[in-house]
Formats: structure tokens, C-alpha cells, sequence
């Protein structure tokens, strides 16, 4: 878009493009805060730290608003999320540190492939792990076990593989921190593949932490100066909007049809991404 | 005794779960009172400012007046709409902090005292990253 916006113009299309993110990140349950960095600076032409800024307040509140809902259904394990939480906040300032010394070519470009993975992993279908194996050590240690609500009655689980969960976590804040997104995808893969928690566990758990990741970088982003608030303002009221009237309407949604047509177009948003990241033109 | 101490257990998880539900709600409240209050500025922003050229295109960073806690706060009593706001965004950056600070009390009710320090070391983080000096 080469044509120069006034200020309402500009907010409105922001604003409605927010939206329509927000929904469909939402409905998919992929987050509304990985399309908001391609579309502000690929469609808008919004410098990338910018973006960033934007994209973080965005994921804060998509996060903090839907942890109602989520806390009511009683299956989030705080004990395993504020442990992991270290991690994923000293990674979160790492990555806010590094996003301040980084040419914004290769954070495009390391967007756009973080991108392209998020893609690809929601068309994962994930296994809940069987049943019936031993304790770790060091989870007993920490006492990250846990039980949830199934059809059958509470059924407990055991943390496993510690270490490698808290290690990708804290790749999981990083990349929240160098990219201003909530990296869904990453803690999913840290918590449900690595230490083999219930997936519905690991992603009421991860919606908290989101939450908390994003607000450590997001304090970085502002002191900094990368928090613009005429911009901000139409991309965190957009995505909540859109994410709240996404939570509305998702019993009725044909989420599988939505889930591929988003999945595409966020592919299609990764390529573009490196490949202008490489012509050195974000 | 094994009775007694699953009857205890039982007794933790429906507390815990009525903590996580208040403060499910909390959090609610403390987005949409964010949301109020960026809109409020929003809307006197656009007023003030609707037909002035905008350009995001070059990043200049924002003034020391929209970086710091204690200035962003003095912007929104003095009613500038940009200042608003900021204000509106440092209330939705607090609602996770808050959410980790009740949950330091809520560890320390249970006795705890592994995940209170766990917790308290997640919340100076949080604390240090809104007041650095440097931004880093």
C-alpha cells in the first residue's frame, strides 16, 4: 500500500485487518499475533520494530482475555507453568536484547521461518502420551505432577524430561522477545513432545504463559521506544475484537476448512517475509 | 491417615481452582479496562489528529515521554491523548504481572515456599524489564 493514509484512514484499515486476524487466530487456534508482524509491515509498510511493539500488546491481551475461559475449565498446572515461566522471561529478555542489535533483514527473515514451522506444526495432530509411566526424578523433585478432569474421572501424569522442556522454553522466549509473538507453536512443542504433558494441559498452561512472556518483552519493547501508541491502539482493539467474537462463534465454525485456508495464507506471509527479509527490503 | 491426607488434597484443588477462577476474572477486568481506556485516548487521538499524514514507515522510537512508567503515568493525568493511550497499554503489560504476584500469595497460603521463590523470581524479572533505566 504506496498510498499515503491520513491518521483516521490508516487506523481504520488497521483496525479492521487486526480483526479479521484476531478471528481467525482465534477460530483456528493458531493466535492472532503471528499474522500481525507480516500484515503491518508487509501490506501497511510499518517499520518491523514497530510491528513488533504492536504484535506483543496484541498477544498480551488475546492471552490475559481469554484466561477466563480458560481457568474455568481447571486443567492449567501452575506449578509447571511458573517454573517453565523462568525460563521463558530470562529468554524473553535475550531475545528483546538481541532484537535491538540485529539488522531487521534477518529478523524478517528468522520470522518468516518461525513462520513457516508455526504452519506446519498446526497440522500436527497431537497424541496425549500413554498412560501409567514412571516419575521423573527431578518433576518429583519439583513437584510438577499433576491431575486433570477426564470423562473417566481425574487422571494424574507425569512431568517428564525436564531439562530439554525448560531448554526450549527458553528458545520459546527468545523468539517471543526477538519477534513479538506469543511462539504457541514452540511451547506446545516444549510442553506436549518433550515432557509429555495432556495436551490440554500444556495448551491451557501455555495460554498463561504467553501471557507473562509477552509482558516481559513488552516492558523491553516500551522502554525502548518501540511501542508507538497511535499504532498499537487499532492493532490491540482489533485482535481483541476479532478474538472475542472468534471465542462466539467457534461452536458453530467449520474450524477444518479455516484451519487449511489460514495455514496457507500463513505460509504464504513466511515466504514473503524471508524473501524480502533477503532483498534487504524489511 | 492416608484419608486425612487425601481429603487435604482435595480440599488444596478446590481452593486452587477457586483462586485461578477469581483471578480468570481478574484478568478479564484488567483487559477490558485496558481496552477502555486505549479507546478513550483512541478516539480523542483521531479527533485531534484524523487528517495529519501518517508514516511508519521510518522508525524514529518514541519520545522519553511515551518510554517510562512514572512519565507515561504524568502524560495520562495531564489528558494527552497519546499518553492515554500508553496508559491504556501499561494497564494490559500489568495484567500478567498481576496475575504472577496473586499467585506468590497464593503459593505462600499453601505453604510452598519452593514456588513462592520460584514465583518472586518470575516477578522481579517482570519488574526489572518496566523500570531498567537503560531499556537495555
Amino acid at each position: 500500500m504506496h498510498t499515503q493514509l491520513n491518521t483516521l484512514e490508516f487506523t481504520l484499515v488497521v483496525a479492521l485487518g487486526s480483526f479479521v486476524a484476531g478471528m481467525l487466530g482465534s477460530l483456528t487456534g493458531l493466535g492472532g499475533g503471528v499474522v500481525i508482524v507480516p500484515l503491518l509491515t508487509l501490506v501497511f509498510g510499518v517499520d518491523i520494530r514497530y510491528a513488533i511493539g504492536a504484535s506483543l500488546v496484541s498477544v498480551i491481551a488475546t492471552s490475559s482475555g481469554a484466561a477466563a475461559a480458560y481457568l474455568r475449565e481447571g486443567y492449567s498446572n501452575m506449578r509447571v507453568g511458573m517454573f517453565l515461566e523462568i525460563a521463558t522471561t530470562v529468554g524473553a529478555v535475550s531475545g528483546a536484547f538481541l532484537a535491538g542489535y540485529l539488522h531487521t533483514s534477518i529478523i524478517a527473515i528468522v520470522f518468516g521461518v518461525v513462520l513457516l514451522y508455526s504452519a506446519y506444526a498446526s497440522t500436527q495432530t497431537l497424541a496425549d502420551p500413554p498412560a501409567g509411566m514412571a516419575p521423573d526424578r527431578i518433576a518429583t523433585m519439583l513437584r510438577l505432577d499433576g491431575s486433570y478432569p477426564t470423562a473417566d474421572g481425574m487422571k494424574s501424569y507425569h512431568v517428564r524430561h525436564v531439562p530439554l522442556g525448560f531448554g526450549l522454553m527458553y528458545v520459546a522466549g527468545v523468539l517471543s522477545g526477538l519477534l513479538g509473538i506469543g511462539s504457541g507453536a514452540v511451547k506446545v512443542l516444549a510442553m506436549d513432545q518433550a515432557m509429555k504433558i495432556p495436551f490440554k494441559v500444556s495448551t491451557t498452561t501455555s495460554n498463561f504463559m504467553i501471557g507473562v512472556t509477552a509482558a516481559a518483552s513488552a516492558g523491553i519493547y516500551l522502554r525502548r521506544g518501540y511501542i508507538d501508541p497511535g499504532l498499537a491502539m487499532p492493532v490491540m482493539l482489533g485482535v481483541l475484537g476479532g478474538a472475542l467474537v472468534g471465542a462466539k462463534i467457534l461452536p458453530g465454525a467449520k474450524v477444518r476448512t479455516l484451519r487449511i485456508v489460514f495455514g496457507v495464507v500463513i505460509a504464504a506471509l513466511a515466504i514473503e517475509m524471508i524473501f524480502q527479509g533477503v532483498r534487504g527490503k524489511l | 491417615m492416608t484419608e486425612a491426607g487425601g481429603g487435604a488434597a482435595v480440599a488444596g484443588e478446590v481452593d486452587d481452582k477457586r483462586v485461578e477462577v477469581f483471578l480468570g476474572k481478574m484478568l478479564r477486568c484488567g483487559v477490558l479496562l485496558a481496552a477502555l481506556v486505549v479507546s478513550l485516548g483512541g478516539v480523542w487521538f483521531l479527533v485531534a489528529s484524523h487528517d495529519v499524514p501518517q508514516n511508519y514507515r521510518t522508525f524514529h522510537g518514541e519520545p522519553a515521554d511515551l518510554r517510562a512508567v512514572p512519565q507515561i503515568v504524568h502524560q495520562a493525568i495531564s489528558l494527552q491523548p497519546l499518553g492515554l493511550i500508553q496508559f491504556g497499554l501499561l494497564l494490559l503489560i500489568a495484567t500478567p504481572v498481576a496475575r504472577v504476584a496473586f499467585s506468590v500469595l497464593g503459593f505462600a497460603l499453601e505453604r510452598d515456599w519452593m514456588y513462592v521463590v520460584v514465583t518472586l523470581l518470575v516477578l522481579a524479572l517482570l519488574v526489572y524489564t518496566l523500570t531498567s533505566r537503560s531499556g537495555m
